[in-house]
């Protein structure tokens, strides 16, 4: 099918961007990469009034390390968030979830922030920025605000972004030592959607995991932490009886929907598997 | 209302200005309004690649850009890509390794193929399948493209070393 007409805008500021914004209210969309927005208006599930085109707004595509962390622009593309020589050292979780996000061809126009804004409920992005907590910067015409990550999604396709508001950058804390990262998910094809994705991001100490951030994706209408799971695990090392007592507490942290995709007894399946494979690499390497 | 916007880019070298809907996109920018038919639309919605194109030197989907998006780039299509002779060998070996049958994913596959090989000539198998991921074949099947990848790939490893 195709888009219904709309107007198109391509603020050159944010202060522009901000002007569209207000003069267009919910009939406005903000476009950053449109590889989740060009299909929606290509099937007519959106039809905005206007399209704002926020993909040249400068200064909001670099990726750099700051003192705060690793700050990454809410329009750099995702092929390069996957191909950044910094991602490995200081954010190993995102590098590890670059290659699952869509294809090769949606990752070079895919933005990181607006996978982020756009907060699928099987997105990994999502689930990587609440493991880490990851600070969102948002500007709006006050000012900028931060919001931690694990505030930021609120629900599906929701996000604590309010009318008038953009996500400029992301700020990934410094990766403390002993901490280490794995993420992993489960799709019937590649590039798929995940069924069940895991972010994972553990301090391990002598073998044993000490402190446990789980955070998983697909299984409910925002990124879950596995508080229950989280709890079993830490500050134990993971035998094959621990590994069973987790298996049996994510299914108290975790009430997977069901859809065309998955039934929920699968996706509880899945994410048991899931658990066991990435705890079982975290400790390993 | 009159909401089309000029544009001004180059589309396989060549400098092209046109009017256009704001949402009309890439794909049939070029389809429609160039008559470039080798980009081909299946589904309209990212999931098939036989859309692909270049921008600024970036594989991208042809249905998920608007030809406004396009303004002021440097687009190519496999007509232009295929006519600088850039990506003879791989269609030497599609052809050689029975890697087309109708043709409708084949221009997409092609552009793909080489942006997998323009990042690693001596990629392996698994990294051929998973950069292929997003292009849909409907009927030759994948072993044969895979194949046909491989060889040209072997080729130009072997030509550089
Ligand atoms: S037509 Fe663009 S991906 Fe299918
Ligand atoms: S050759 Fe027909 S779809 Fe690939």
């Amino acid at each position: 099918m195709k888009p219904a007409p709309f107007v198109y805008h391509r603020p050159a500021t944010l202060e522009e961007a901000f002007d569209l914004l207000e003069r267009y209210g919910p009939e406005g969309r903000i476009l950053a990469g449109g590889q989740s927005l060009l299909p929606a208006l290509n099937m007519r599930l959106a039809t905005p009034a206007a399209v704002i085109d926020i993909n040249r707004l400068p200064g909001l595509g670099a990726i750099r390390l700051a003192p705060e962390g690793l700050v990454i622009g809410a329009l750099a593309r995702q092929d390069a968030v996957e191909r950044s020589p910094v991602m490995a050292q200081s954010a190993p979780l995102i590098a590890q979830a670059m290659p699952h996000v869509g294809h090769l061809a949606t990752r070079t126009r895919g933005t990181f922030g607006g996978s982020l804004a756009q907060a699928d409920p099987a997105a990994e992005l999502p689930a990587c920025v609440v493991a880490l907590q990851a600070t969102m910067r948002v500007a709006r015409r006050a000012g900028t605000q931060e919001i931690p990550a694990a505030q930021f999604f609120r629900g599906i396709y929701t996000t604590a972004l309010a009318p008038g508001e953009i996500l400029i950058e992301v700020a990934v804390p410094p990766i403390a030592p002993g901490w280490r990262s794995v993420f992993d998910e489960l799709a019937r094809r590649h590039g798929d959607y995940a069924l069940v994705g895991l972010a994972a991001h553990c301090r391990v100490s002598d073998g044993a995991v000490a402190d446990a951030r789980l955070v998983f994706t697909g299984v409910g209408l925002a990124p879950v932490r596995a508080s229950r799971t989280e709890a079993v695990v830490s500050g134990r090392r993971l035998d094959p009886g621990v590994l069973a007592e987790a298996g049996r507490a994510l299914e108290g942290d975790l009430d997977p929907p069901a859809d065309v995709h998955a039934s929920t007894a699968l996706r509880r399946h899945l994410a048991r598997a899931l658990l066991t494979r990435v705890l079982t690499r975290l400790v390993g390497n | 209302m009159d909401t089309s916007l000029e544009i001004s880019l180059t589309v396989n070298g060549v400098p092209v200005r046109r009017r256009v809907e704001p949402r009309l996109s890439l794909v049939d920018f070029l389809r429609y309004e160039l008559e470039l038919t080798g980009s081909h639309v299946g589904c309209e919605h990212g999931v098939c690649g036989a859309c692909t194109v270049r921008v600024d030197g970036e594989l991208v989907r042809g249905c998920l850009m608007l030809a406004v998006q396009a303004d002021g780039c440097r687009v190519e299509t496999i007509e232009g890509v295929a006519g600088t002779g850039e990506i003879f060998d791989l269609q030497q070996a599609f052809a050689e390794e029975n890697a087309l049958q109708c043709g409708a994913c084949t221009p997409g596959l092609l552009l793909t193929a080489q942006e997998i090989l323009r990042r690693n000539p001596r990629v392996d198998e698994a990294e051929i399948r998973r950069g292929l991921s997003g292009n849909y074949c409907r009927c030759t099947g994948y072993h044969a493209i895979v194949q046909a990848i491989r060889k040209a790939g072997a080729g130009r490893a072997g030509g550089t070393r």
